[in-house]
């Protein structure tokens, strides 16, 4: 299991930097990306086994990205779990219908992400 | 040919049949018909009959335009239209008036005898014109016929074509006038077969128009010899013919019984006549378009021929050999005859059914009785017997006198004939003294001078019929006759009238209806108005006698209906109330025709006679009922409005909420951010905490109590929005002196400048008095401006510039940066409460999304402005204004 690339895709540095933190700790290779476009970019270059994917971003939405992404037969096997402030049901909905694996919400638990990350890989 | 002829004839008519069913048997289409002002106007134009399609050549032949002047009376009417026509339709949609001999008996006492006398002197003058049109469809036919040369003993000739014609024409009317006739009448189907005729005798005569100047213009001698000077529309040079000849077919257009059928009883709306009003004149005018140009053709086609000019549509194809044309021609000419045939014949029979034959049969109680079982078949009957009666009349008439008369000379004795209602009709609508007396008087006068002078000379002739050849000019009557006769005729006819109806008293009844004629604008078109009645009558009664000529089904739904409508309960009612005697009134009256409806209500009604001053308190009890009605719509109005406001409101709340809710989600989401990471990090630091270096560590809690701060401004300024929006923080009003507010607020922030590398350019205006202003607000204004403009600068070498100054009596402070600005779109939605929460996937940089909106709200409350502008050439400028001074009480 280590080794696997994942991708974290969020605005917010000191979000990313724990989740930056807990993926290295566990053996996993993170990437960044700061926002949709740089996370599109890094995804083609790298293909990531696993993104973590914010939704509100100042460019390019993460809906946008999870469906760019999972329309590409390039990465069938990435996993994307969004990890999301917005909590209403019908975001939740509205992300799993974009093809997402996973909707965690905002504040997450380490614990929690962590069993679903490897669920997933 | 002959058999082309009887095919064309016959698959015409089949045509009609089948527009008129096709109508008649969908509700939709009816109702489009019914509805159409075009179809309207069109239909109006049987006005334009076999006279038009072939006499208006032959007049033209002789020279003599004076012709035009029948169209000319019409056009000129037509301003006039709007206001007479719309009182006519009000009328006879109040009172289900369904002829003109019922419009003029129902305002004089609905009297019978008055009915009769209309009916009768309507069959004297219109039966002629009838006929007129049946020998016009026989000529026309014979002419090709006889011309055509090839065949001198064709079979045709000896059939009675006229014969079979009517009999056709007569079926139809039948079937469209009488089949749906216990329903509600409103004849739509015929209406629209007429209206298709309309346009087919217009076609055809513009289409043979077309053909003769193009083939005239190869052939120069066609026109050669004409000299246009001659053409005259006054030959006489005289002025009172000319003028009385417009005058006299204005009259016509109004009130001959086929055009107040079509115009008037027809009619289910009065807007259709303003469609009419420009419509009808254009029509008119086209189809004399070529009517010179075929007479020049035919004079000089025929020029030593004995020929008929009334019949150069036809003889000039025949001619030419152009049978096909031939053909064509007859069939407008068939269009334009059968056209006034159909709708006259409908209109006199309804007449004669209602105001002949229905009254006799009604006070007859023995027939009544006998017949009792089948009382609802007596008027379809008569209806029919007197549609027959009609056609057989016109057929007879144009088989033993018209023979040779000009076409139009009939035509023009008719006219002068229905001109004879018109004192009756215009002083019944306009005079409220005008009466019964006066009318018989009047009308009777009239028509005697027209009987003697006019029709007088033809019965004459009828003995020396075979005389009367071509050439016998003087015996017709002839233009000068007809405008002398009509002068004197409604002379005496309106002396007449006036007199009579001066030395002669109105009765309750009468004066009642009176009102109801001139003064029917007043009253509405929903309020079953004018009911001037006393007396006891039982339902039961009134119901049966309704079945009896309605059918039971259609009389239950409508009382239903008019129950409803009333709000009256009827079964609860022994007595019945005036207003649905007067409704049964309106029912039976299209059927049976209103006097005899009169004589039929009043069988079961005990009826009290009438003071004068009943019908005074009743005709103001109806005028309060308008008035209540119109209060009532009023208030209806106000509660509509008052009902839209209050859904505005609801509305504005229920967006209000929306935002409220919108506000507490952005809120929480905008607290989320910081507490996800403190909550990762204290977890990630919990967890490991032996296992983790010391330098992550330390970065860890430094980033937790960062995020801590973050939340802690968070909540302070939705605290402090929320108590600046409910009006809980009031500012407090102090001198502050502006520079050195800024160079504070500048000194606090010199770290964050000189961090970044940004250059401040401060420029502030000399010996600015001191401002009235909460100086703990504006500084949080400047401050936020400051913070904002150190954050969105050029990262590479930033510049905020900072400008004070006064304008009048206004402080503006200007704070400018480098960086990339703000898009217009976004100009004014930045100083809304996190506005990035409607453009969802928009986020700003950094913060928490209120500054501005709080910036914006302690500007508001210095009554002051605050907005965004570019930066020249890039960048924005903030910009604030607050007057020095503030008004406080």
């Amino acid at each position: 299991m280590t080794g696997k690339k994942i991708l974290i895709v969020d605005d917010e540095p000191n979000i990313v930097l724990s989740l930056d933190y807990l993926v290295r700790r566990k053996g996993f290779v993170p990437l960044i990306a700061r926002n949709g476009m740089e996370a599109l970019s890094v995804a083609n270059e790298h293909t990531p086994d696993l993104i973590i994917l914010d939704i509100m971003m100042p460019d390019i939405d993460g809906y946008d990205v999870c469906q760019t992404i999972k329309s590409n037969p390039k990465f069938s096997h990435t996993k994307i779990i969004f990890l999301s402030a917005k909590s209403r049901p019908e975001d939740i909905s509205k992300g799993l219908s974009m093809g997402a694996d996973k909707y965690v919400t905002k504040p997450f638990s380490t614990k929690q992400l962590l069993v679903e990350i490897i669920e997933l890989l | 040919m002959s058999g082309l002829i009887v095919l064309v004839i016959v698959a015409y008519l089949a045509m009609l049949f089948f527009v008129a069913y096709r109508i008649d048997a969908s509700t939709r289409l009816r109702l489009r018909v019914a509805n159409s002002p075009t179809i309207y106007a069109l239909s109006l134009a049987v006005y334009c009959t076999a006279w038009t399609f072939f006499g208006s050549v032959g007049g033209a032949s002789a020279y003599n335009i004076q012709f035009l002047t029948i169209y000319i009376g019409p056009v000129i009417l037509m301003p006039f239209l709007w206001f007479i026509y719309r009182k006519f339709i009000r009328i006879s949609r109040a009172q289900g008036i369904s002829s003109l001999s019922d419009f003029i008996a129902n305002r004089y006492d609905k009297s019978i005898g008055l009915n009769r006398l209309v009916a009768i002197l309507l069959m004297l003058g219109i039966i002629p014109y009838i006929a007129l049109q049946i020998t016009g469809i026989d000529k026309a036919i014979e002419t090709i016929v006889t011309n055509n040369g090839t065949e001198q003993n064709d079979w045709l000739s000896y059939v009675d074509t006229s014969f079979l014609v009517t009999l056709g024409l007569g079926y139809f009317i039948i079937i469209f006038t009488t089949k749906r006739f216990q329903e509600k009448e409103q004849n739509t189907g015929l209406v629209g077969a007429i209206a298709l005729e309309s346009i087919v005798k217009l076609i055809v005569f513009l289409f043979f128009g077309v053909y003769i100047v193009l083939y005239a213009s190869d052939k120069p001698q066609l026109f050669a010899d004409f000299d246009a000077s001659k053409l005259k529309l006054n030959p006489n040079n005289d002025y009172g013919q000319w003028f009385g000849m417009i005058f006299l077919s204005a009259l016509a257009f109004l009130f001959l019984p086929r055009q107040f059928e079509l115009g008037v009883v027809t009619a289910a709306n009065e807007r259709k006549v303003k469609r009419a009003i420009w419509m009808f004149p254009i029509y008119l005018l086209l189809i004399n378009l070529f009517v010179i140009p075929i007479a020049i053709v035919g004079n000089n086609m025929f020029a030593g021929h004995k020929m008929n000019p009334d019949m150069y549509m036809l003889s000039i194809p025949i001619h030419l050999n152009n049978g096909w044309m031939a053909l064509l021609v007859l069939l407008g000419g068939f269009s334009a005859a059968s056209g006034m045939i159909i709708v006259a014949t409908h209109a006199l029979s309804k007449m004669v059914s209602n105001a002949i034959l229905m009254p006799s049969f009604i006070n007859n109680r023995f027939v009544l009785n006998r017949f009792k079982d089948r009382n609802h078949k007596i008027p379809v009957f008569f209806r029919r017997l007197s549609i027959f009666v009609v056609l057989l009349l016109a057929y007879l008439y144009h088989k033993l006198v018209v023979a040779d008369f000009t076409l139009i000379s009939i035509g023009l004795v008719s006219f002068v004939a229905v001109a004879q209602f018109s004192p009756a009709i215009l002083g019944g609508i306009f005079w409220k003294l005008g009466n019964k007396y006066g009318a018989i008087i009047g009308i009777s006068l009239g028509f005697s001078v027209w009987l003697i002078f006019l029709i007088g000379p033809t019965i004459l002739n009828l003995n020396v019929h075979g005389v009367f050849g071509t050439g016998h000019h003087s015996i017709r009557p002839e233009g000068d006759l007809i405008t002398t006769v009509l002068f004197w005729s409604l002379l005496l006819n309106t002396l007449g009238y006036i007199a009579g109806s001066i030395l002669t008293k109105q009765t309750a009844l009468e004066q009642n209806q009176a009102t109801l004629y001139v003064d029917i604008m007043n009253y509405s078109t929903e309020v079953d108005s004018g009911v001037v009645w006393k007396g006891t009558a039982f339902f039961p009664d009134i119901k049966s006698l309704l079945s009896r000529f309605l059918g039971e089904r259609r009389v239950t739904a409508e009382l239903n209906h008019f129950a409803q409508k009333q709000g009256i309960n009827l079964e609860d009612q022994d007595e019945l109330d005036s207003r649905l005697i007067g409704y049964s009134e309106k029912m039976l009256s299209p059927i049976v025709g209103a006097s005899s409806a009169k004589i039929l209500i009043s069988s079961v009604v005990k009826e009290e006679k009438l003071s004068m001053e009943d019908v005074v308190n009743i005709l103001e009890e109806s005028q309060k009922i308008i008035a209540v009605n119109k209060e009532l719509q009023q208030r209806t109005d106000e509660l509509k409005r008052v009902s839209e406001a209050l859904k505005l409101a609801n509305f504005r709340m229920k967006e209000n909420d929306l935002l409220k809710d919108e506000f507490l989600y952005t809120v929480t989401h905008e607290m989320r951010t910081p507490l996800t990471s403190i909550k990762a990090l204290s977890e990630l630091l919990s967890d490991e905490e032996d296992a983790m270096p010391e330098e992550i560590k330390k970065e860890f809690l430094n980033t937790i109590l960062k995020e801590s701060n973050r939340m802690t401004r968070l909540i302070s300024q939705v605290l402090d929005l929320e108590n600046f929006e409910s009006g809980k923080h009031q500012l407090i009003i102090d001198k502050v002196d502006i520079s050195e507010l800024m160079q504070h607020c500048l000194q606090s922030l010199d770290g964050v400048f000189k961090q970044n590398n940004i250059q401040v350019c401060i420029d502030i205006e000399e010996n600015l008095p001191d401002l009235e202003a909460d100086h703990d607000r504006i500084t949080q204004v400047v401050l936020n401006l400051l913070a904002n403009a150190a954050k969105y600068c050029d990262k590479e070498s930033g510049k905020v510039w900072v400008d004070i100054s006064r304008i009048g009596s206004l402080l503006q402070v200007k704070i400018a940066d480098n960086g990339p600005g703000v898009i217009p779109e976004l100009r004014e939605i930045i100083f809304e409460k996190f506005f990035q929460a409607k453009n969802q996937t928009m986020r700003k940089p950094k913060g928490s999304g209120l500054g501005l909106a709080i910036s914006k709200k302690i500007i508001q409350l210095h009554e002051g402005k605050i907005g965004v502008n570019t930066n020249d050439p890039e960048g924005s400028v903030f910009t604030f204004s607050i007057p020095f001074t503030q008004n406080r009480d």
